[in-house]
């Protein structure tokens, strides 16, 4: 039988994408469109002593304005958490959600204050000009290390302080084996923020037909379904009413995951009350202002270890940003906690997790989520232990590495679904040395970088291993349909912003039914469709709704058996599907098309046998009962020019372990993805906020996003530990890429700089970052 | 408010004659005045290149022009290359390499590289890189990107 998953097929959505035929949610032209601008506050903190719209109402074209006093009692705080606090003892955790619109005072630079509705954008957006705003100015908070003192300014006026959350976690007996090892390393440890940056911004058209009292909302949102169900519950409209559609959407990235942002309750909440279509679509500055952010971490790191360097214990005590608000709880530090000890087996672990309200736009996963900051801190943690102790970097990880007979391994700790978490499988050893003969590892610390430096170039290699929890529940779902055409529509309600889901999915569709991955039409994102489903976030996609996917291919192949075996009266072991057609294997003359058979499935007059279903259709569910771990190695050379400081990156090597591959294509498309965005986050992209938590760098001008000419080539290879968590056996991979990337540029850079003994304890760095931390190097030798 | 201006402009060798706020930009008219979505607003200050398309066969910003600049001028968008049933060959080369993800600013850089193939039928990757260097690209990683390109040039060839 042919072959559909693991092989490299392009993909389904492209033509439409190439052409600009694809709708994405600003293409959306609706008669009698209204559009929406938000006037945003300009401070961090502040209170709003009074608010004048008068003269927006008065310039020609302008329909509406509304603030949250004009709102009365249609404003409410909320919608609730994305994600709850988890469920374990002596946890803090005070949850303080975004505002339709602010009411009172603001909180941060961005926050929408009012919304005003006209006939065309450019006029909507002149009329916040009109808008008179008196603020009485507020102390800020900037600082995440600031925040917790007494005398902080508070982020909520009903707080005793900017505590947000306070989380302890323990493994072993770490003050017990502090006792007994042989090196102690503590290092303060800091992570700054970056923007996930999608090529398109959010944007919102919201359609209330009072006629049939149906709202029709195209939202650029990674979690389609569920936000279906908060527009319908903040309306009081039945959740039938609603219909939500994440059209294509230009990349997600995380932020898209957030939810509900204020505008995706205002533009619907306008469209009902203006009883016209609403469109609000937000521009670059906006992005920057009023699109969640991630990474700010302060850790306050130890690590033990004996004198042949095996790991004893790790332990942390950090701060992490929640921003003004903590709609998205602990995901993100609790990631980092679940990546804190990597791929190594370490008996004893202490987390001190303290999050903290800011004065700066919310946070919320972006791409790795808390994952890349674990990483950070373990392989930071270990390089000085490898210094100190005289080993090798690459030995030491090797000593350390969780054996392949420990798995499923547990790390003792909960991870972001609140479950214990278990890395379910994995060959980590093979993979790590597969990277270092790809990278030549050996051979450039023995002899192509001692003779480089001797050439005089500044040249230096890295080499982590990183793991990834991915594929959390709780469930996603799925229908396939065979059509009385032969071709088969599958629906899933996973939001897609470019992953290929339209192929992958449909590859996993034709494993099972033989049908051409071209004649699959999948939708995904319309709850008209298909109105079960969480999102497509934590790596998942491939994992939970893959194998929903499966799930109902399989149910539906089962029925084709059945039938085609009655009407071609042949028992359904001797049947075959393939190329669209179920054929007795021995006799392909008799055989029937999927097509015919859905027609025979579906009769117009007769009698069935009692308990029949028509059609050759089912739906089905998948929920994991705890996330699959995927593995992966990044091995890289680099050359510093001396002058700029620029890095080169000579060679860059990845080897992917996300259990099967559904598309090796596609896959390798969001490694290289995930790097790009790592390097990214290392060299070039981090957000400058001042005293006053102002956003120094809020445009692509100034925010450097990596272009064509600083990201090299990667060569990526895959090692296959299929899941045992599921039928297909697949792990995540799509925010692999970007985890591990700062750890390798530090490992780099500190080998390139070995002779000044160059020590990075920071991310993001930048060509002038790493000219001040020489320089100290220099001054203080 | 202000005065609107008679526009001639040829957009896809097709001639329109529309009356336009004077400060109405080139991206906003073709995508929302002519329908032409294909053109994507990426950031509107001229940087990530997603609203290239060809002015008079060069690639411009559409996002930094107004549409009444274009008064007279000859405009070409992602519309005019190819369609999902007879695709454009460099159109072709980004599906053959998946030289696409979310596709958001997969047309600007496509109407930046119809000239460049044009000047340059044999890059070298760095020129590849150089040429798309004016165009960010958030999920690639640019690599398929330029497997494109060089698979382009090569059908072109052919």
């Amino acid at each position: 039988m042919k072959k559909y998953i693991g092989e490299r097929i392009k993909r389904n959505e492209d033509p439409r994408l190439l052409t600009g035929q694809a709708l994405f949610v600003d293409d959306v032209d609706l008669p009698g469109m209204l559009y929406a601008a938000f006037l945003r506050s300009d401070y961090a903190h502040a209170r709003l002593i009074s608010i004048d719209v008068s003269e927006a109402l008065q310039r020609p074209g302008v329909v509406a304005v509304y603030t949250a006093e004009i709102m009365g009692d249609e404003w409410q705080p909320g919608p609730a958490n994305v994600s709850p606090p988890p469920t374990v003892e002596n946890i803090t955790f005070h949850s303080r959600t975004q505002l339709p619109l602010a009411k009172g005072k603001v909180r941060h630079v961005g926050e929408p204050i009012a919304v005003v509705v006209a006939e065309s954008r450019y006029i909507a957006e002149d009329a916040l000009e009109d808008i008179l705003i008196e603020f009485e100015p507020l102390e800020v908070v900037a600082d995440i290390e600031k925040a917790l003192d007494p005398e902080a300014p508070l982020v909520h006026d009903d707080l005793d302080s900017n505590l947000a959350a306070y989380m302890v976690q323990d493994k072993g007996d770490y003050q017990a084996a502090k006792t007994k090892a042989d090196v102690i390393i503590k290092r303060r440890i800091e992570i700054d923020r970056g923007a996930a940056a999608a090529m398109e911004n959010r944007g919102i058209v919201a359609n209330w037909e009072a006629r049939s009292q149906h709202l029709t909302v195209w939202d650029t949102t990674q979690a389609p379904i569920p936000i279906r169900n908060g527009v319908a519950s903040r309306l009081g409209l039945n959740q039938t009413q609603v219909r939500v559609i994440a059209p294509y959407i230009g990349g997600g990235f995380g932020p898209k995951m957030m939810m509900h942002y204020p505008e995706e309750i205002m533009i619907p909440w306008l469209s009902v009350k203006l009883g016209r279509p609403v469109k609000w679509i937000e521009d670059r500055r906006e992005n920057f202002f009023g699109t969640t952010q991630e990474r700010s971490q302060v850790h306050d790191a130890e690590i033990l270890l004996s004198n042949e360097g095996k790991i004893l214990g790790i332990s942390h005590k950090f701060l992490h940003d929640s921003g003004a608000y903590d709609p998205y709880g602990l995901t993100i530090p609790l990631n980092t906690e679940s990546h804190a000890a990597g791929a190594y087996d370490v008996p004893n672990y202490h987390s001190e997790l303290t999050v903290v309200f800011t004065n700066k736009m919310y946070t919320s996963p972006i791409r790795g989520a808390g994952r890349p900051q674990g990483i950070f801190l373990v392989e930071r943690l270990l390089d000085i232990a490898a210094r100190e102790l005289g080993i090798d970097p690459l030995e030491i990880r090797l000593r350390n590495l969780i054996p392949p007979e420990a798995f499923p391994y547990d790390r003792e700790i909960i991870d972001q679904a609140f479950a214990l978490l278990t890395f379910d499988s994995g060959n980590y050893k093979p993979a790590i040395e597969m990277a270092a003969e790809k990278i030549g590892y050996e051979q450039f610390i023995k002899e192509e970088g001692p003779r480089l430096r001797a050439e005089g170039h500044t040249v230096g290699i890295g080499i982590i291993p990183f793991v990834e929890t991915t594929g959390v529940g709780p469930y996603e779902g799925a229908r396939v349909n065979i059509e009385p055409s032969g071709k088969v529509t599958v629906a899933t309600g996973v939001g897609t912003q470019g992953q290929g889901h339209f192929t992958s999915f449909a590859q996993i569709v034709a494993e099972q039914l033989g049908v051409p991955v071209s004649d699959i039409d999948l939708v995904t994102g319309d709850s008209a469709d298909f109105h079960w489903g969480t999102g497509t976030f934590a790596s998942r996609g491939a994992v939970v709704a893959g194998n929903a996917i499966h799930a109902s291919a399989s149910i539906v192949r089962g029925k084709v058996l059945k039938l085609a075996s009655k009407l071609l009266n042949a028992p359904e072991e001797e049947l075959e599907l393939e190329d669209g057609f179920v054929r007795v294997a021995d006799l392909p003359r008799l055989s029937i098309s999927l097509g015919d058979l859905a027609a025979e499935a579906n009769p117009l007059r007769g009698a069935v046998e009692p308990g029949t279903e028509p059609g050759l259709e089912a739906t089905a569910y998948f929920g994991p009962k705890s996330g699959a771990t995927a593995f992966g190695v990044h091995a890289m050379i680099i050359e510093v020019d001396q002058e700029t400081l620029m890095v080169e990156i000579k060679r860059y090597v990845v080897v992917e372990d996300c259990g099967t591959v559904l598309n090796p294509l596609i896959l390798d498309g969001q490694v290289h993805g995930g790097v790009a965005m790592g390097i990214g986050n290392s060299y070039y992209e981090q957000l400058i906020f001042d005293e006053n938590a102002q956003l120094l760098n809020a445009s692509f001008a100034d925010y450097l996003i990596p272009t064509a000419c600083e990201i090299p080539n990667i060569e990526v290879a895959h090692f296959v530990t299929p899941s045992p968590l599921n039928p297909l056996g697949t792990k995540g991979a799509g925010e692999a890429g970007a985890i591990p990337v700062p750890a390798l540029f530090a490992q780099a850079l500190e080998n390139a700089f070995a002779d000044v003994g160059l020590e990075i304890l920071e991310m993001p760095l930048s060509p002038n970052r790493l000219f001040e931390l020489l320089q100290e190097k220099v001054s203080q030798p | 408010m202000s005065d609107h201006y008679q526009l001639s402009i040829t957009v896809n060798d097709t001639q329109y004659q529309r009356e336009v706020d004077p400060r109405l930009l080139l991206s906003d008219f073709l995508r929302h005045e002519l329908g032409l979505t294909g053109t994507h607003i990426g950031c509107e200050h001229g940087v990530c290149g997603a609203c290239t398309v060809l002015y008079d066969g060069l690639p411009i910003r559409s996002c930094l022009m107004f549409a009444v600049q274009a008064d007279g001028h000859h405009i070409l968008t992602v519309e005019s290359l190819g369609n999902p049933e007879n695709l454009h060959v460099i159109q072709q080369a980004f599906w053959d390499a998946h030289g696409l993800q979310c596709g958001f600013c997969t047309p600007g850089i496509l109407m930046t590289l119809v000239p460049f193939l044009e000047n340059n039928p044999h890059p070298d990757e760095d020129q590849i890189r150089h040429a798309i260097s004016g165009n960010l690209c958030r999920c690639t990683g640019y690599q398929h990107i330029v497997d494109a390109v060089k698979l382009a040039a090569e059908y072109m060839h052919s």
